[in-house]
């Protein structure tokens, strides 16, 4: 890669940015809305319990197949924009 | 037919299909069913990364302690998917376009050490032996019931058939046994939960039945489990809990411990693309979601129908005659997994939580303490026979279970032999070893693995669940974060690797040894594994997270206090970032 420094470190920042946004709601389902939020998700009735329950027991579970998903659809344009996609 | 003659014919049947696909698959093709020899797709490989995934304790034990704690055992369910995205997006598609077999292996390239290649083995061995524990726990749990013995009996035929099995070796690399396995689990485990689901809300997804009416109440299924749970001295099903702290870190552990697990990782390594790296990792969670949205229902339908089962007329009503039991309880009395003394000796089973707040009710009623203990980890295998559902379901359910205790263990046994034999042996004590002794290494540290499994799988250190989880906080301190510092970062070092691997893992086996003894051997502990005695209320369970920090703080500053790694090195950390010019994967 070494032609293409510029291009390669742009490329790097492109992925380390997506993975960076993909974190924060696979934190923020499991960590704040299971967890830590949810308190504040109380208020929320969904089937005889709450919102930060369902979160808990099945809807962080629906958001991790998105945001996987999402970042192998993302990245393969990341990989053609930059050239480095495999043939 | 007896039940008995059923379960031996789901079984049996099972192993024959696995038998047959090994055998059609090698016989019609050289290259194209191993994943090594590409081509696969993504969704076939998924389907076998989720038979290699889901063991024991996702299949037999993770409802039943759902169903114990409720709310809080939520952390099995996120822990144990959350980690896949964690794969896909910082290790599966780096270590794809790395191209080697083992975890050992890119270990020891980046760090450019004999020596962090020997630590990388270690936490391997470590973790994997710690896993395969629990899977022998439940692997036991399984046949004792099945073959109608005594646990350890169980645990013996176990100990047995996961060797076999694991030395035809062969087996494992085939893809299409994998898909095969996946599809009798999937299927073993959703079957009971629909007519279960059916039955109690008329609802025949069990997702969505979870979060529905309960037929025989009108109530939310929630909320009458809540109360009829509650009227008996328990904890409210969905009640949030206190110590966030410690939820926040088991539920960390066990997802950075899926990311760091040699068995699941190396299932990337041999994808066609880089690309296919990330979609395998979509596809896997797909599969394994089947059953772990499943779980859940299961585990509070099987609660509900095991509390109806002994007070068929109602909490307020007396308890079921213990002369008039249902079948199951008899026969899982057989196992020594459900223990009945009558305490009060009115000859009928009260089943409640002996808890101060609760004493006053249960004298009031003639109650002299809880009568019933049921194991945990029965909870899954009994649930069609606690609904009453046909005989085919249950010996269904025998040959879902047997295939994800088996497949997982003996991918496991063959992450172990091949660190030993392989990175270890001819890695660095003896490279000129002939291929006969690497072979004869391999099955002699399989051997031994079991014996030592099966010795301390006869008193777990927990249910099986709870000991799997204790392997994941292994590898989330251990190998995880060498892992992660080696493809994103160019600045950690040898010596900061192995500094952060020895720490990281020194301090997660001592603590969780303080607590559940010392290299699990029951009465060697410390301190008495109770909330009351953990630091800053962090269960042993949890502690594989603060671990991972550990390791990482370590190997940041060792390696910022000593020499930049080689050019070569660096350069190596560049070409892993992009996909491009991947090729095959490469043997040794």
């Amino acid at each position: 890669m070494s032609g293409h420094s510029y291009d390669a470190e742009a490329y790097w920042k492109a992925n380390l940015r997506l993975i960076f946004g993909s974190l924060i709601v696979w934190a923020l389902v499991s960590y704040g809305f299971a967890i830590l939020l949810r308190p504040m998700l109380a208020g929320i009735p969904i089937g005889g319990t709450d919102l930060g329950f369902w979160f808990a027991q099945q809807g962080s579970i629906l958001t991790f197949i998105a945001l996987i998903f999402h970042y192998a659809w993302r990245m393969n344009k990341i990989d053609e924009k930059f050239g480095v996609h495999e043939e | 037919m007896s039940q008995f003659a059923i379960n031996i014919m789901f079984v049996g049947g099972s192993f024959l299909l696995y038998i047959a696909i090994a055998i059609w698959a090698k016989a019609g093709s050289t290259s194209d069913f191993y994943v090594a020899g590409g081509g696969v797709h993504p969704i076939t490989n998924g389907a076998a990364i989720g038979a290699d995934w889901m063991s024991a304790a996702s299949f037999i034990s993770m409802a039943g302690l759902i169903a114990a704690g409720g709310y809080a055992n939520s952390t099995f369910l996120m822990g144990w998917t959350g980690g896949y995205v964690l794969l896909a997006m910082l290790l599966a598609p780096y270590l794809r376009k790395f191209g080697k077999f083992t975890v050992p292996e890119f270990i020891g390239d980046r760090f450019y050490s004999k020596n962090a290649r020997l630590v990388a083995v270690i936490c391997l061995i470590v973790a994997s032996v710690t896993y395969v524990i629990g899977q022998m726990a439940g692997a036991g749990v399984a046949f004792s019931r099945f073959l109608e013995v005594d646990s350890t009996v169980g645990l013996m035929i176990a100990a047995v058939v996961v060797f076999v099995y694991a030395v035809m070796g062969g087996m494992k690399g085939i893809t299409y046994t994998q898909v095969a396995q996946y599809c009798v689990l999937i299927i073993a485990y959703t079957i009971p939960a629909v007519f279960i689901s059916l039955q109690l809300t008329g609802n025949p997804l069990p997702p969505l039945g979870l979060f529905s009416t309960h037929v025989d109440s009108g109530m939310p299924i929630l909320d009458k489990l809540n109360q009829v749970i509650t009227d008996l001295g328990f904890n409210e099903y969905t009640a949030d809990i206190d110590n966030k702290l410690n939820m926040v870190l088991f539920t960390l552990s066990l997802m950075i411990g899926t990311a760091g697990l040699p068995h699941v990782i190396i299932r990337f390594f041999t994808v066609p693309k880089v690309a296919d790296a990330r979609w395998s990792a979509g596809w896997a969670l797909v599969f394994i979601a089947l059953l772990y949205l499943t779980a859940p229902a299961v585990a509070s339908m099987a609660r509900l129908n095991l509390m109806t089962t002994i007070y068929p007329d109602g909490t307020a009503a007396e308890p079921i005659q213990y002369d008039e039991r249902p079948n199951w309880i008899k026969e899982w009395e057989i196992t020594g997994l459900i223990q009945f003394t009558d305490k009060n000796e009115d000859g009928r089973i009260q089943l409640y939580n002996d808890s101060e707040a609760f004493a006053p009710t249960a004298e009031a009623r003639g109650w002299n303490g809880n009568e019933l203990v049921v194991n945990r980890d029965i909870l899954v295998l009994a649930n069609p026979e606690i609904a009453n559902l046909p005989g085919w379901v249950i010996g269904l359910i025998a040959a879902g279970g047997l295939a994800a205790a088996l497949s997982t263990a003996a991918g496991l046994l063959l992450a172990i032999s091949s660190a030993v034999s392989h990175d270890l042996i001819k890695g660095s004590i003896n490279p000129a070893i002939t291929e006969k002794g690497e072979l004869l290494a391999a099955r002699i540290s399989m051997a031994v693995a079991i014996v030592v499994a099966t010795y301390l799988g006869a008193n777990p250190p927990g249910f099986a669940a709870q000991v799997v989880a204790l392997a994941f906080g292994i590898a989330a301190a251990s190998l995880f974060p060498a892992l992660m510092m080696g493809i994103f970062s160019k600045r950690v070092n040898n010596k900061g690797a192995i500094a952060g691997m020895l720490t990281g893992l020194a301090f997660t086996l001592a603590y969780i040894f303080v607590y559940k003894g010392w290299l699990f051997i029951p009465g060697t502990n410390n301190l008495a594994d109770t909330p009351e005695n953990w630091v800053l209320g962090i269960s042993p369970l949890s502690i594989g997270a603060v671990g991972a920090i550990v390791n990482f703080a370590v190997a940041f500053v060792v390696s910022n206090a000593t020499e930049e790694p080689p050019v070569e090195i660096q350069e190596l950390v560049e070409s892993v970032r992009y996909p491009r010019g991947a090729g095959q994967a490469q043997d040794h």
